[in-house]
Protein backbone atom coordinates (compact mmCIF):
# COMPACT_ATOMS: atom_id res chain seq x y z
CA UNK A 1 0.00 0.00 0.00
CA UNK A 2 1.50 3.11 -1.34
CA UNK A 3 0.63 6.59 0.65
CA UNK A 4 -1.63 8.78 -0.96
CA UNK A 5 0.24 12.67 -1.15
CA UNK A 6 -2.38 13.61 -3.29
CA UNK A 7 -5.88 14.48 -2.30
CA UNK A 8 -8.70 12.19 -4.53
CA UNK A 9 -12.57 13.01 -5.04
CA UNK A 10 -13.12 11.09 -1.95
CA UNK A 11 -9.75 11.34 0.28
CA UNK A 12 -7.25 13.97 1.14
CA UNK A 13 -3.71 12.99 0.17
CA UNK A 14 -0.86 13.54 3.19
CA UNK A 15 0.14 16.45 2.37
CA UNK A 16 -3.09 18.31 3.12
CA UNK A 17 -3.42 16.11 5.96
CA UNK A 18 -0.22 17.05 7.60
CA UNK A 19 -0.79 21.19 6.85
CA UNK A 20 -4.18 20.92 8.24
CA UNK A 21 -2.95 19.46 11.40
CA UNK A 22 0.29 20.73 11.70
CA UNK A 23 -1.42 24.36 10.87
CA UNK A 24 -4.37 23.62 13.29
CA UNK A 25 -1.98 23.28 16.48
CA UNK A 26 0.21 26.59 15.50
CA UNK A 27 -2.73 28.49 15.48
CA UNK A 28 -3.64 26.98 18.90
CA UNK A 29 0.06 27.33 19.87
CA UNK A 30 0.20 30.62 18.66
CA UNK A 31 -3.05 32.35 20.39
CA UNK A 32 -1.77 30.69 23.82
CA UNK A 33 1.35 32.14 23.31
CA UNK A 34 0.11 35.62 22.25
CA UNK A 35 -2.33 35.67 24.89
CA UNK A 36 0.52 34.93 27.47
CA UNK A 37 3.35 36.77 26.70
CA UNK A 38 1.25 40.31 26.84
CA UNK A 39 0.42 39.42 30.11
CA UNK A 40 3.96 38.83 31.50
CA UNK A 41 6.00 41.62 33.26
CA UNK A 42 9.26 43.12 32.37
CA UNK A 43 11.37 41.54 34.41
CA UNK A 44 10.41 37.99 33.22
CA UNK A 45 12.95 36.56 30.85
CA UNK A 46 9.46 35.81 28.75
CA UNK A 47 9.06 39.35 27.96
CA UNK A 48 11.37 39.77 24.93
CA UNK A 49 11.69 36.08 24.36
CA UNK A 50 7.87 35.48 23.95
CA UNK A 51 7.11 38.28 21.04
CA UNK A 52 10.45 37.15 19.24
CA UNK A 53 9.36 33.40 19.04
CA UNK A 54 5.25 34.75 18.17
CA UNK A 55 6.41 36.67 15.10
CA UNK A 56 9.02 34.32 13.94
CA UNK A 57 6.69 31.28 13.96
CA UNK A 58 3.57 33.86 12.66
CA UNK A 59 5.53 34.58 9.29
CA UNK A 60 6.39 30.98 9.15
CA UNK A 61 3.34 30.16 9.19
CA UNK A 62 1.87 32.59 6.61
CA UNK A 63 4.57 30.99 4.36
CA UNK A 64 2.47 27.55 5.29
CA UNK A 65 -0.93 29.14 4.59
CA UNK A 66 0.22 30.50 0.88
CA UNK A 67 2.00 26.37 0.33
CA UNK A 68 -1.47 25.11 1.80
CA UNK A 69 -3.99 27.28 -0.43
CA UNK A 70 -1.62 26.58 -3.52
CA UNK A 71 -1.57 22.41 -2.43
CA UNK A 72 -5.20 23.02 -2.12
CA UNK A 73 -5.30 25.04 -6.15
CA UNK A 74 -3.69 22.15 -7.81
CA UNK A 75 -5.60 19.35 -6.17
CA UNK A 76 -9.00 17.55 -6.29
CA UNK A 77 -11.34 18.64 -3.40
CA UNK A 78 -12.52 15.72 -1.83
CA UNK A 79 -16.04 15.95 -2.03
CA UNK A 80 -18.70 16.26 0.82
CA UNK A 81 -20.02 13.26 2.44
CA UNK A 82 -23.31 12.02 0.40
CA UNK A 83 -25.54 11.95 3.43
CA UNK A 84 -24.48 15.35 4.69
CA UNK A 85 -27.60 17.82 3.84
CA UNK A 86 -27.34 20.77 1.73
CA UNK A 87 -26.93 23.38 4.51
CA UNK A 88 -24.18 21.02 6.35
CA UNK A 89 -22.37 21.53 3.30
CA UNK A 90 -22.68 25.30 2.97
CA UNK A 91 -21.98 25.92 6.12
CA UNK A 92 -19.18 23.60 6.47
CA UNK A 93 -17.64 25.67 2.98
CA UNK A 94 -18.11 29.31 4.24
CA UNK A 95 -16.51 27.88 7.71
CA UNK A 96 -13.69 26.57 5.74
CA UNK A 97 -13.19 30.05 3.68
CA UNK A 98 -13.83 32.06 6.48
CA UNK A 99 -10.77 30.41 8.40
CA UNK A 100 -8.43 31.05 5.65
CA UNK A 101 -9.41 34.33 5.54
CA UNK A 102 -9.54 35.06 8.98
CA UNK A 103 -6.02 33.60 9.44
CA UNK A 104 -4.39 36.03 6.50
CA UNK A 105 -5.79 38.86 8.75
CA UNK A 106 -4.54 38.00 11.87
CA UNK A 107 -1.15 37.61 9.76
CA UNK A 108 -1.48 40.98 7.99
CA UNK A 109 -2.72 42.74 11.16
CA UNK A 110 -0.32 41.25 13.38
CA UNK A 111 2.67 42.04 11.19
CA UNK A 112 1.71 46.05 10.97
CA UNK A 113 1.97 45.85 14.79
CA UNK A 114 5.51 45.17 14.83
CA UNK A 115 6.78 46.78 11.09
CA UNK A 116 4.19 50.23 12.10
CA UNK A 117 7.52 52.09 13.17
CA UNK A 118 9.51 50.50 9.82
CA UNK A 119 11.15 47.75 11.97
CA UNK A 120 11.73 44.50 10.43
CA UNK A 121 10.51 41.26 11.78
CA UNK A 122 13.49 38.76 12.34
CA UNK A 123 12.73 35.08 12.01
CA UNK A 124 14.87 33.01 14.19
CA UNK A 125 18.28 34.83 12.44
CA UNK A 126 17.91 33.31 9.43
CA UNK A 127 15.66 35.92 7.30
CA UNK A 128 14.00 39.33 7.92
CA UNK A 129 11.02 40.19 6.60
CA UNK A 130 10.82 44.13 5.82
CA UNK A 131 8.20 46.86 6.81
CA UNK A 132 5.67 47.72 3.81
CA UNK A 133 2.81 49.74 5.16
CA UNK A 134 4.14 52.45 8.23
CA UNK A 135 1.86 55.38 7.29
CA UNK A 136 -1.47 54.80 8.86
CA UNK A 137 -1.88 57.04 12.41
CA UNK A 138 -1.10 54.88 15.40
CA UNK A 139 -0.67 52.22 13.29
CA UNK A 140 0.48 49.37 16.02
CA UNK A 141 -3.13 50.62 18.17
CA UNK A 142 -5.35 50.04 15.28
CA UNK A 143 -3.67 46.88 14.17
CA UNK A 144 -3.27 45.70 17.31
CA UNK A 145 -7.26 45.84 17.84
CA UNK A 146 -7.95 43.91 15.02
CA UNK A 147 -5.10 41.17 15.43
CA UNK A 148 -6.57 40.34 19.01
CA UNK A 149 -10.46 40.30 18.00
CA UNK A 150 -9.61 38.73 14.86
CA UNK A 151 -7.43 35.88 16.30
CA UNK A 152 -10.60 35.63 19.30
CA UNK A 153 -13.00 34.91 16.07
CA UNK A 154 -10.44 32.74 14.18
CA UNK A 155 -10.10 30.62 17.61
CA UNK A 156 -13.87 30.42 18.18
CA UNK A 157 -14.42 29.09 14.55
CA UNK A 158 -11.73 26.86 14.53
CA UNK A 159 -13.68 25.45 18.25
CA UNK A 160 -17.02 25.19 16.11
CA UNK A 161 -15.33 23.79 13.46
CA UNK A 162 -13.92 21.13 15.58
CA UNK A 163 -17.24 20.52 17.51
CA UNK A 164 -18.93 19.80 14.19
CA UNK A 165 -16.06 17.39 13.33
CA UNK A 166 -16.48 15.74 16.86
CA UNK A 167 -20.46 15.73 15.89
CA UNK A 168 -19.88 13.79 13.02
CA UNK A 169 -17.68 11.23 14.52
CA UNK A 170 -19.63 10.34 17.49
CA UNK A 171 -23.65 10.88 16.87
CA UNK A 172 -23.64 10.66 12.97
CA UNK A 173 -20.87 8.16 13.01
CA UNK A 174 -19.38 9.32 9.51
CA UNK A 175 -15.96 9.54 7.95
CA UNK A 176 -15.66 13.22 8.37
CA UNK A 177 -13.05 13.14 11.25
CA UNK A 178 -11.64 9.86 10.21
CA UNK A 179 -10.90 11.39 6.75
CA UNK A 180 -8.65 13.82 7.97
CA UNK A 181 -6.54 11.40 9.62
CA UNK A 182 -6.18 8.64 7.05
CA UNK A 183 -5.40 9.22 3.56
CA UNK A 184 -6.35 5.48 2.78
CA UNK A 185 -9.03 5.11 4.31
CA UNK A 186 -11.69 2.53 3.31
CA UNK A 187 -15.02 3.44 2.40
CA UNK B 1 -2.73 126.73 19.73
CA UNK B 2 -4.40 125.88 16.58
CA UNK B 3 -7.19 123.16 16.32
CA UNK B 4 -4.93 120.94 13.88
CA UNK B 5 -1.83 121.62 16.65
CA UNK B 6 -4.34 120.06 19.64
CA UNK B 7 -6.03 117.36 17.61
CA UNK B 8 -2.41 115.96 16.99
CA UNK B 9 -1.66 116.17 20.71
CA UNK B 10 -5.17 114.51 21.80
CA UNK B 11 -4.21 111.68 19.22
CA UNK B 12 -0.54 111.17 20.58
CA UNK B 13 -1.35 111.56 24.03
CA UNK B 14 -4.54 108.60 22.96
CA UNK B 15 -1.99 106.50 21.34
CA UNK B 16 0.67 106.76 24.39
CA UNK B 17 -2.07 105.81 26.95
CA UNK B 18 -3.30 103.06 24.65
CA UNK B 19 0.03 101.39 24.92
CA UNK B 20 1.10 101.77 28.24
CA UNK B 21 -2.46 100.07 28.98
CA UNK B 22 -1.19 97.39 26.80
CA UNK B 23 1.89 96.67 28.19
CA UNK B 24 0.76 96.96 31.49
CA UNK B 25 -1.60 93.73 30.88
CA UNK B 26 -0.71 90.51 29.62
CA UNK B 27 -0.96 89.61 26.06
CA UNK B 28 -2.39 86.26 24.10
CA UNK B 29 0.19 83.90 22.64
CA UNK B 30 -0.36 80.77 21.15
CA UNK B 31 2.11 77.93 21.58
CA UNK B 32 3.78 77.26 18.34
CA UNK B 33 2.86 73.88 17.62
CA UNK B 34 2.18 74.31 13.89
CA UNK B 35 5.52 74.71 13.14
CA UNK B 36 6.87 72.56 15.79
CA UNK B 37 8.55 74.99 17.89
CA UNK B 38 7.49 73.42 20.76
CA UNK B 39 8.14 70.36 22.80
CA UNK B 40 6.96 68.39 25.13
CA UNK B 41 9.53 65.14 26.19
CA UNK B 42 10.07 63.18 29.08
CA UNK B 43 12.66 60.68 30.13
CA UNK B 44 13.01 57.81 32.27
CA UNK B 45 15.33 55.51 32.71
CA UNK B 46 15.69 51.96 31.62
CA UNK B 47 16.43 49.27 33.88
CA UNK B 48 18.36 52.46 35.64
CA UNK B 49 21.39 51.69 33.07
CA UNK B 50 20.59 54.35 30.72
CA UNK B 51 18.05 56.99 29.51
CA UNK B 52 15.02 56.53 27.53
CA UNK B 53 13.38 59.43 25.70
CA UNK B 54 9.57 60.19 24.52
CA UNK B 55 7.53 62.98 23.53
CA UNK B 56 4.23 63.78 22.74
CA UNK B 57 4.15 64.81 18.95
CA UNK B 58 0.79 66.52 19.45
CA UNK B 59 -0.82 69.13 21.69
CA UNK B 60 -2.02 72.77 21.79
CA UNK B 61 -1.70 75.70 24.12
CA UNK B 62 -2.06 79.07 24.75
CA UNK B 63 -0.44 82.10 26.54
CA UNK B 64 -0.91 84.89 28.61
CA UNK B 65 2.41 87.02 28.54
CA UNK B 66 2.91 90.01 30.98
CA UNK B 67 6.09 91.28 29.94
CA UNK B 68 6.12 93.68 32.66
CA UNK B 69 5.33 91.90 34.99
CA UNK B 70 5.98 88.10 34.13
CA UNK B 71 4.18 86.73 37.44
CA UNK B 72 0.77 88.04 35.58
CA UNK B 73 1.44 85.16 33.17
CA UNK B 74 0.04 82.15 32.27
CA UNK B 75 0.01 78.90 30.32
CA UNK B 76 -2.65 76.32 29.28
CA UNK B 77 -2.05 73.19 27.24
CA UNK B 78 -3.54 70.25 26.10
CA UNK B 79 -2.03 66.82 25.47
CA UNK B 80 -2.89 64.04 22.98
CA UNK B 81 -1.62 61.34 24.98
CA UNK B 82 -2.14 58.77 21.93
CA UNK B 83 0.46 61.03 20.32
CA UNK B 84 2.90 59.59 22.61
CA UNK B 85 6.02 58.44 20.46
CA UNK B 86 9.31 56.93 21.16
CA UNK B 87 10.36 55.86 18.39
CA UNK B 88 9.41 51.96 19.16
CA UNK B 89 6.20 50.89 17.61
CA UNK B 90 5.77 48.28 20.13
CA UNK B 91 6.81 49.97 22.83
CA UNK B 92 4.30 53.35 22.35
CA UNK B 93 1.33 50.27 22.02
CA UNK B 94 2.60 49.19 25.40
CA UNK B 95 2.92 52.97 26.64
CA UNK B 96 -0.77 54.16 25.36
CA UNK B 97 -2.15 50.83 26.59
CA UNK B 98 -3.76 50.27 30.45
CA UNK B 99 -0.44 49.23 31.50
CA UNK B 100 0.54 52.98 31.29
CA UNK B 101 -1.48 55.66 29.82
CA UNK B 102 -4.84 54.12 29.02
CA UNK B 103 -5.23 56.74 25.86
CA UNK B 104 -8.48 55.09 24.97
CA UNK B 105 -9.78 55.92 28.65
CA UNK B 106 -7.95 59.34 28.83
CA UNK B 107 -7.19 60.85 25.54
CA UNK B 108 -6.12 64.13 26.74
CA UNK B 109 -4.04 65.02 29.61
CA UNK B 110 -3.70 69.05 30.83
CA UNK B 111 -1.57 71.52 32.28
CA UNK B 112 -3.08 74.65 33.90
CA UNK B 113 -0.89 77.18 35.37
CA UNK B 114 -2.59 78.71 38.92
CA UNK B 115 0.50 81.13 39.66
CA UNK B 116 3.76 81.86 38.29
CA UNK B 117 6.42 83.14 40.56
CA UNK B 118 9.96 84.74 39.93
CA UNK B 119 12.73 83.15 41.50
CA UNK B 120 15.94 85.11 39.41
CA UNK B 121 16.61 86.90 36.49
CA UNK B 122 14.67 84.90 33.77
CA UNK B 123 14.10 82.35 36.31
CA UNK B 124 10.38 81.30 37.44
CA UNK B 125 8.63 78.43 39.24
CA UNK B 126 5.05 77.58 37.08
CA UNK B 127 2.46 76.09 39.86
CA UNK B 128 -0.37 74.19 37.73
CA UNK B 129 -2.53 71.84 37.71
CA UNK B 130 -1.29 68.58 35.85
CA UNK B 131 -4.19 66.08 34.68
CA UNK B 132 -2.84 62.69 33.92
CA UNK B 133 -4.28 59.24 33.04
CA UNK B 134 -7.92 60.82 35.67
CA UNK B 135 -5.19 62.10 38.64
CA UNK B 136 -5.56 65.79 38.65
CA UNK B 137 -2.25 67.24 40.79
CA UNK B 138 -0.86 70.17 41.24
CA UNK B 139 3.02 70.40 40.61
CA UNK B 140 5.48 72.66 40.34
CA UNK B 141 7.91 73.35 37.31
CA UNK B 142 10.93 75.79 37.27
CA UNK B 143 11.22 77.45 34.19
CA UNK B 144 13.75 79.85 32.87
CA UNK B 145 13.30 81.99 29.61
CA UNK B 146 15.47 81.47 26.84
CA UNK B 147 14.96 84.93 24.71
CA UNK B 148 12.11 86.68 22.98
CA UNK B 149 11.36 89.35 20.41
CA UNK B 150 10.52 89.81 16.59
CA UNK B 151 10.97 87.07 14.52
CA UNK B 152 12.07 87.80 10.93
CA UNK B 153 8.65 87.10 9.44
CA UNK B 154 6.65 89.87 11.27
CA UNK B 155 5.81 87.99 14.36
CA UNK B 156 6.43 88.75 17.85
CA UNK B 157 7.56 85.56 20.15
CA UNK B 158 9.10 84.90 23.34
CA UNK B 159 10.51 81.15 23.87
CA UNK B 160 10.48 78.93 27.74
CA UNK B 161 12.21 76.25 29.16
CA UNK B 162 11.97 74.19 31.92
CA UNK B 163 11.33 70.64 33.80
CA UNK B 164 10.39 68.74 36.68
CA UNK B 165 9.76 65.08 38.02
CA UNK B 166 6.84 63.28 38.28
CA UNK B 167 6.23 60.15 40.66
CA UNK B 168 4.28 57.77 38.08
CA UNK B 169 2.71 56.08 41.13
CA UNK B 170 1.26 59.10 42.51
CA UNK B 171 -0.91 59.06 38.66
CA UNK B 172 -2.27 55.43 39.43
CA UNK B 173 0.48 54.04 36.93
CA UNK B 174 1.96 51.32 38.84
CA UNK B 175 3.16 48.33 36.35
CA UNK B 176 6.64 47.32 37.96
CA UNK B 177 9.69 48.86 35.41
CA UNK B 178 12.18 48.47 38.05
CA UNK B 179 13.72 50.12 40.99
CA UNK B 180 15.35 52.44 39.01
CA UNK B 181 12.56 53.47 36.68
CA UNK B 182 9.73 55.01 39.31
CA UNK B 183 9.43 58.42 38.39
CA UNK B 184 9.79 60.42 34.68
CA UNK B 185 10.89 63.67 34.08
CA UNK B 186 9.30 65.86 32.15
CA UNK B 187 10.68 68.55 29.78
CA UNK B 188 8.67 71.33 28.07
CA UNK B 189 10.35 73.63 25.76
CA UNK B 190 7.80 76.35 24.72
CA UNK B 191 8.05 79.02 21.74
CA UNK B 192 4.35 80.87 21.55
CA UNK B 193 3.82 83.41 19.40
CA UNK B 194 1.74 86.75 20.41
CA UNK B 195 -1.63 86.66 18.19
Amino acid sequence: MSLRWFNTASHYGLVAIIMHWLMAMTVIGLFALGWWMTELTYYDVWYRRGPELHKAIGIILFGVWVLRLSWRQINAKPSPLAHHKPWEIWAAKIAHLLLYLLMLLVFVSGYMISTADGRSIEVFGLFSVPAFVTAIENQEDLAGDIHFYLACSLIGLALIHGIAAIKHHLFDQDNTLRRMFNPNLKD
Amino acid sequence: MNLKKMTFRAVVLLLAMNSTAALAAAEDYIIDTKGAHAFIQFKIKHLGYSWLYGRFDTFSGTMKIDEKNPENSSIEITVDTASLNSNHAERDKHLRGEDFLNVKKYPTSTFKSTSVKKTGEGTGLLTGELTLHGVTKSIEVPISYVGGGKDPWGGYRHGFTGSTTLKLKDYGIDYNLGPASTEVELLLDIEAIKL
